[in-house]
């Protein structure tokens, strides 16, 4: 359990999980921060105010799914990096899942790379499509995975020995 | 002699807010830093700090740290002694610094105490042994010196810099084989762990490090489970080959200073050991020596801020320096402490405070 493995469980993931309807409608941020810790950027940094207002700074982050488009602003915001975004429109074969990087070597779109999931055990292959870094991200980059659609909720991560630095 | 309104012991996250406070406020400030730059801790904390805007929240510790110093630099109201450590504060409101072999004499009105914490270390067959390494050690050499400590490591520790500073060496390029975590559960954030762990970093809870192996440099680390009683499982045991092993066992306050200007000490576990008795407004039981960060209790760098913005705020009103303002500024830090403890993971840190409560 994740106090003592530092892996959120499926009844976590069920929770930052929106409908199948919406997973299907586009983009949606998946803030998997399970614990009430004093922290609360995600709240002030979201462009569509998606990202409810904390009363209290140790509240957990709630999110209204309708509202966030999935523009990945807080991916790099979030100070813990437990924001991703998923995009089950992407396409027929496959569904878009952006994660923070803050390592090197940096994919490059096109690569194909090795798929980590919240343990960090390889599940399969993604296809990089984009990579997003600009200033305001702060050096924390967004890399835009294409993956299977049954796994845009198990892929949190890339194995760094599969990218070609 | 110099003298001056304030002197603050201690560059780091609440000495630099403290000075900065004070000298905002109008106050004549002497900032002393043993090290040879300002900055503390923040200069090696290439993380994203938690908290609220008020802490800088959002923004890496060392882009904090260098803002912080680069006001402190242009302030006309701080002069900043590096290089030099306070030897000691005596009765007739005298203290001692040694820079570079230098003694001078600063006679302040107020002092500000911000010398933070050392870190702990654990007992085990070999700790001696060169690739033993505290956490602040690792931090020091890949951040600010840009040296790889090693090429495969051993966490010890799952607080907070145990599962930063493993983080921090995978950017740098070094293996880390597993975090080891005497307690049941992680001690740090969650979401640090899951970085980590995502990873493939395995965090080991209930486990400790038996012994370190190698006859002249660290070649390895046993392992094992202990029980819900703290015993090792026998025939548990896991041997990892690893170059260095890092100790992130927890921290304790630096109350040398203090303890010698003759002020009281008290343990409060919660509050991480030894620590000098003091009031909510940081003042300790001698005249004019108040306390901030680390020192008063260890917690995180936004706590250390925002104390020293109380203690430089409370050292300024004390001196009769715009009350209204001092008295605002106060009331500002007492809420923004208030928020930053107010979670379950401030628990203890309450709990610590009102131990501190009923000493007092």
């Amino acid at each position: 359990m994740l106090e003592r493995t530092g892996v959120p469980t499926p009844d976590h993931v069920k929770s930052a999980t929106p409908s199948e309807q919406r997973l299907k409608q586009g983009g949606v941020a998946i803030i998997e921060c399970f614990q009430e810790i004093p922290c609360n950027p995600c709240s002030k940094i979201c462009p569509r105010d998606a990202i409810l207002p904390m009363e209290d700074i140790n509240e957990k982050p709630r999110i209204d799914f309708d509202k966030c488009n999935g523009c990945a602003i807080c991916v790099s915001g979030c100070p813990g990096l437990a924001i991703f975004v998923v995009d089950g429109s992407y396409s027929e074969e496959e569904a878009l899942v952006k994660l923070p990087w803050e390592f090197i070597p940096v994919p490059k779109k096109g690569d194909v790379v090795k798929t980590l999931n919240r343990a960090g055990e390889e599940i399969g292959k993604g296809r990089v499509v984009n990579v997003q870094d600009s200033k305001i991200f702060d050096r924390t980059r967004i890399i835009h995975l294409a993956v299977p659609h049954d796994q845009m909720m198990e892929v949190r991560s890339i194995d760094r020995r599969s990218i070609n630095g | 002699m110099i003298n001056t309104q304030i002197a603050i012991v201690g560059g780091g996250p609440a000495g630099l807010v403290a000075a900065l406070t004070a000298a905002e406020l109008g106050a004549k400030v002497v900032l002393i830093e043993q090290d040879s730059a300002l900055g503390g801790q923040l200069v090696k904390q290439t993380h994203m700090f938690f908290g609220s805007e008020k802490q800088y929240a959002g923004k890496r510790g060392v882009d904090i740290g260098l803002m912080l110093v680069d006001k402190v630099m242009k302030d006309e109201n701080i002069e900043v002694l590096l290089d030099a450590t306070a030897m000691g504060y005596y009765p007739d409101g005298v203290l001692g610094v040694n820079q570079l072999e230098k003694f001078i004499k600063i006679k302040p009105e107020k002092l500000v105490v911000a010398t933070g914490a050392s870190e702990k270390t654990i007992a085990f067959p070999n700790n001696d042994l060169p690739g033993v390494y505290g956490a602040g050690a690792v931090q020091t050499l890949m951040n600010v010196s840009g040296v790889k400590p090693g090429n495969k490591v051993l966490m010890v520790g799952a607080g907070n810099i145990g599962l930063i500073v493993s983080y921090q060496l995978m950017q740098a390029g070094v293996e880390v084989v597993a975090i080891v975590e005497g307690s049941p559960n992680i001690g740090g954030y969650l979401v640090h762990a899951s970085k980590v762990r995502r990873m493939g970093v395995p965090i080991l809870t209930s486990h400790t490090i038996v012994e370190a192996l190698g006859e002249t440099e660290v070649t390895g680390a046993v392992i094992a489970k202990m029980d819900e009683n703290w015993n090792i499982i026998e025939g548990s045991e896991t041997t990892y080959e690893v170059d260095t092993i890092c100790l992130a066992v927890g921290l304790s306050p630096l109350t040398e200073l203090v303890s010698q200007s003759g002020a009281k000490i008290t343990y409060i576990g919660e509050l991480s050991g030894y620590i000098p008795i003091h009031n909510e407004e940081l003042e300790t039981t001698v005249d004019n020596v108040y306390v901030a960060g680390d020192i008063a209790g260890v917690e995180e760098a936004s706590s250390a801020m925002v104390e020293g913005k109380l203690a430089g705020a409370k050292a300024a009103l004390d001196l009769g320096i715009k009350q209204e303002t001092a008295k605002r500024i106060i009331n500002e830090a007492h809420e923004e402490l208030a928020q930053l403890r107010n979670g379950p993971v401030g628990e203890r840190i309450r709990e610590g405070i009102r131990k501190l409560g009923e000493v007092r």
